[in-house]
């Protein structure tokens, strides 16, 4: 009976969770100039449930891959906690991590070698991290290519005789060997033409109800990340300025940053002329961030108020803001 | 009352020598842009709309052949003058905004002094007049402290600054056209709307043509009078946005409209349309249908001969086998109730 209550849903830890998360590079600006801190990501708070759709979005320079890289073990925090399964990531091995949490990344072009074979780059993790005989490994190369929808002919081939579709498969591929629960990807589908964005997109839905996965997928696209998210995650130099459901942060957005950002998705509609967009153009410098809300300068509502003080995030529950007016 | 035409092409085509053989990277391409009018061109990686606009720029590779019936700008023939006319014209009459600011922006040179010279070099002033117009293009589009701005160099602007001197830089000699490509892919969304707001409302302003390429749909919806869709090197489909969205005629168009996620349209979660199969190399001859390794509704007379364009009205028109009935027939819009 206890058994059954620890493992119902709402009792296990998410599979993810950001606990004041930070990170901040030292920058040197010219030779003899004295290093400054560049906090890339602050004081992040967020979960990720199991099964779900969390999109990290936001401008570029914000932090979307700083911390996604952190979520991967792949970068430490300077400040706070990452936990996977409720467990501190620092106190997992890189072999677990890695066999929880993948990646996949944009460029389908760079991030595979080139002068290995198919076979060769997706089987690459098993070898790093020591997993299965050889036909052990065969054989899950094998299922994971069928089940991307990669042609078994294509095995000994190699990077520059595939598709960019085919290609982001292999990386697809690649992350699914290790058979993790989550997998981060960073703008998938920004270096793909939309025909073949598609079949991404519809891939990454059949493998997520299929192995059951949980995914964190940045993207800039915000039409993408209505059509696959659960819950959005917007960010803003480094912050994370609002969070929530995903339908609740597209039918009724709270931070004027993501209200912006929302008007400005050009929907292929002819009826429409374009938004007006009433940002400030004062582009936000990562070294000397604005005072108080670091979106003030550009924030069409801004008050005194946000000029001094650093707003308190918000937290309804069902919703996190950071923002004066709420 | 009829609007001049400003560009007018016919039957343009490039060729390439690769070392495979003779790439077809355009082929029979027409378009008209009039005064004041949008041309956007829309289609996947490959399908040669940089190539196009480097022709209508006379800015080819040499490897690359160009062939045309008619090329004209203003009425001025373009395909029987020399590069050195080419070059007077270049940057006074017709300008181009790239991607990458930084393939027209010279790094080692102030943004002030490049902006002044476009305008002095084709003989419209002096330095005082270059330097007068530069701040209110600068103004115009968008930019705070104009003098300020002018006197830095372009590694110290953002992407989208940048992008908004290259607009300014083009318009320096008051142009009859502009052809832009892929002008904001390389900006955030909220800087893409204010930027593409910017564009359009000094196109107007000074009735210029503007041929829009991009391989965003939304953009397209939003920017055009009238939309090209591209396969392969070839026209496969002209007419207006509305025609374009609302009436697809093409199984390529059709496919594309259906691919992409709209908010509002269709259901989150649900799958996608697609298009399968992948685009067909371009090199050696083909006959036929070029799309037909990947349409749904391919029969054996699209494997053979040229397939030419099906005229339904003026500016309007697809290349495909199938009347516009059958295939409107054939075609639902996903998520559409
Ligand atoms: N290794 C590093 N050293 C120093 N600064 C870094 C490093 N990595 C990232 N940064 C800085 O941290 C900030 C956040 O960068 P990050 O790559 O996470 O942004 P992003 O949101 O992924 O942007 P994009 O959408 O362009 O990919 C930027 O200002 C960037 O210049
Ligand atoms: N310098 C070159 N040498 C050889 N082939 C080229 C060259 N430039 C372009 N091509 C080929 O010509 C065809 C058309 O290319 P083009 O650059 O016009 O495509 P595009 O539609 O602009 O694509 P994208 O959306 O990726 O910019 C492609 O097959 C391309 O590989
Ligand atoms: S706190 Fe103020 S400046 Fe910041 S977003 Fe809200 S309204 Fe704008
Ligand atoms: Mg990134
Ligand atoms: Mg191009």
């Amino acid at each position: 009976m206890k058994d059954q209550i620890s493992s119902s849903p709402e009792k296990l830890p998410p599979a993810l969770e950001c606990r004041d998360v930070g990170r901040t590079f030292m920058i040197k600006r010219g030779m003899f100039a004295q290093k400054q801190p560049l906090k890339a990501v602050q004081d992040i708070n967020l979960k990720i449930n199991r099964g779900d759709v969390l999109a990290i979005v936001g401008e570029s320079g914000c932090g979307k891959t700083t911390l996604a890289q952190m979520l991967l073990g792949l970068l430490q925090p300077t400040n706070g906690e990452i936990l996977l399964d409720g467990q501190p990531i620092n106190s997992i091995s890189i072999k677990e991590i890695a066999t929880k949490v993948q990646p996949v990344f944009q460029d389908p072009y760079s991030s595979l070698n080139p002068r290995k074979t198919i076979e060769q780059i997706i089987l690459l993790p098993l070898i790093v991290h020591k997993i299965g005989t050889v036909k052990d490994r065969r054989e899950r190369v094998e299922k994971y290519m069928r089940l991307v929808g990669l042609p078994k002919r294509l095995v000994h081939s190699y990077p520059n005789q595939l598709s960019g579709g085919q290609r982001q498969r292999v990386a697809i591929a690649r992350a699914l060997i290790m058979e993790p629960k989550i997998v981060v990807c960073d703008e998938p589908t920004s270096a793909l033409d939309v025909s073949v964005q598609a079949h991404i997109l519809n891939l990454l839905q059949d493998l997520r109800t299929k192995l059951d996965l949980t995914y964190a997928f940045i993207s800039h696209d915000l039409a993408v990340v209505e059509h696959l998210a659960d819950s959005v995650a917007v960010m803003y130099l480094g912050r994370l300025i609002e969070f929530g459901k995903a339908a609740d942060i597209f039918s009724n957005p709270q931070h004027p940053y993501t209200r912006a950002l929302l008007d400005s998705v050009l929907t292929p509609d002819p009826s429409l002329g374009l938004p007006k967009i009433t940002l400030g153009k004062g582009l936000p410098n990562p070294l000397s961030p604005p005072s108080g809300c670091y979106f003030h300068p550009r924030c069409p509502e801004a008050t005194e108020e946000c000029h001094q003080h650093t707003p308190v995030l918000k937290d309804t529950g069902e919703r996190l803001v950071e923002c004066h007016l709420h | 009352m009829t609007v001049p035409v400003v560009l007018n092409v016919e039957n343009l085509s490039v060729e390439i020598t690769v070392p495979a053989g003779t790439l077809h990277a355009v082929s029979n391409l027409s378009l008209k842009v009039h005064q004041g009018e949008t041309l956007c061109i829309v289609g996947e990686s490959g399908c040669g709309k940089s190539i196009t606009s480097l022709a209508i720029m006379n800015l080819l590779p040499s490897k690359a052949k160009l062939t045309a019936d008619t090329m004209s700008l203003e009425g001025r023939d373009l395909l029987d003058i020399r590069e050195s006319e080419f070059a007077s014209l270049r940057g006074d009459r017709i300008g181009m905004i790239f991607q990458d600011p930084m393939t027209s922006l010279n790094p080692v040179f102030r943004i002030g002094e490049q902006l002044e010279e476009v305008y002095i070099q084709h003989g419209k002033g002096g330095r005082k007049e270059a330097r007068e117009r530069a701040e209110f293009l600068l103004e115009k589009v968008g930019i705070i402290a104009p003098a300020e701005r002018l006197s830095q160099y372009p590694h110290q602007l953002s992407g989208g600054l940048r992008q908004r001197m290259m607009i300014a830089m083009t318009l320096m000699c008051d142009p009859a056209m502009i052809i832009a490509d892929e002008p904001t892919t390389a900006l955030d969304v909220t800087m893409q709307a204010q930027t593409l707001n910017l564009l359009r409302s000094l196109q107007k302003e000074c009735n210029t043509g503007l041929v829009l390429i991009t391989h965003d749909l939304g953009i397209v919806a939003r920017m055009a009078d009238r939309v090209m869709v591209m396969y392969a090197g070839r026209s496969v489909e002209t007419g207006t946005a509305v025609e374009i969205f609302e009436k697809p005629t093409h199984p390529y168009t059709q496919g594309l409209i259906n691919c992409i996620p709209v908010p509002g349209r269709t259901k989150p979660g649900s799958h996608l349309g697609s298009i399968r199969g992948i685009v067909p190399a371009l090199v050696g001859d083909i006959e036929g249908c070029m799309f037909r390794n990947r349409c749904d509704h391919v029969s054996e007379e699209c494997y053979s001969g040229e397939i030419g364009l099906n005229e339904i009205s003026e500016g309007r028109a697809y290349r495909c086998l199938l009347s516009p009935e059958e295939s409107l027939r054939n075609f639902k819009l996903k998520g559409a109730a």
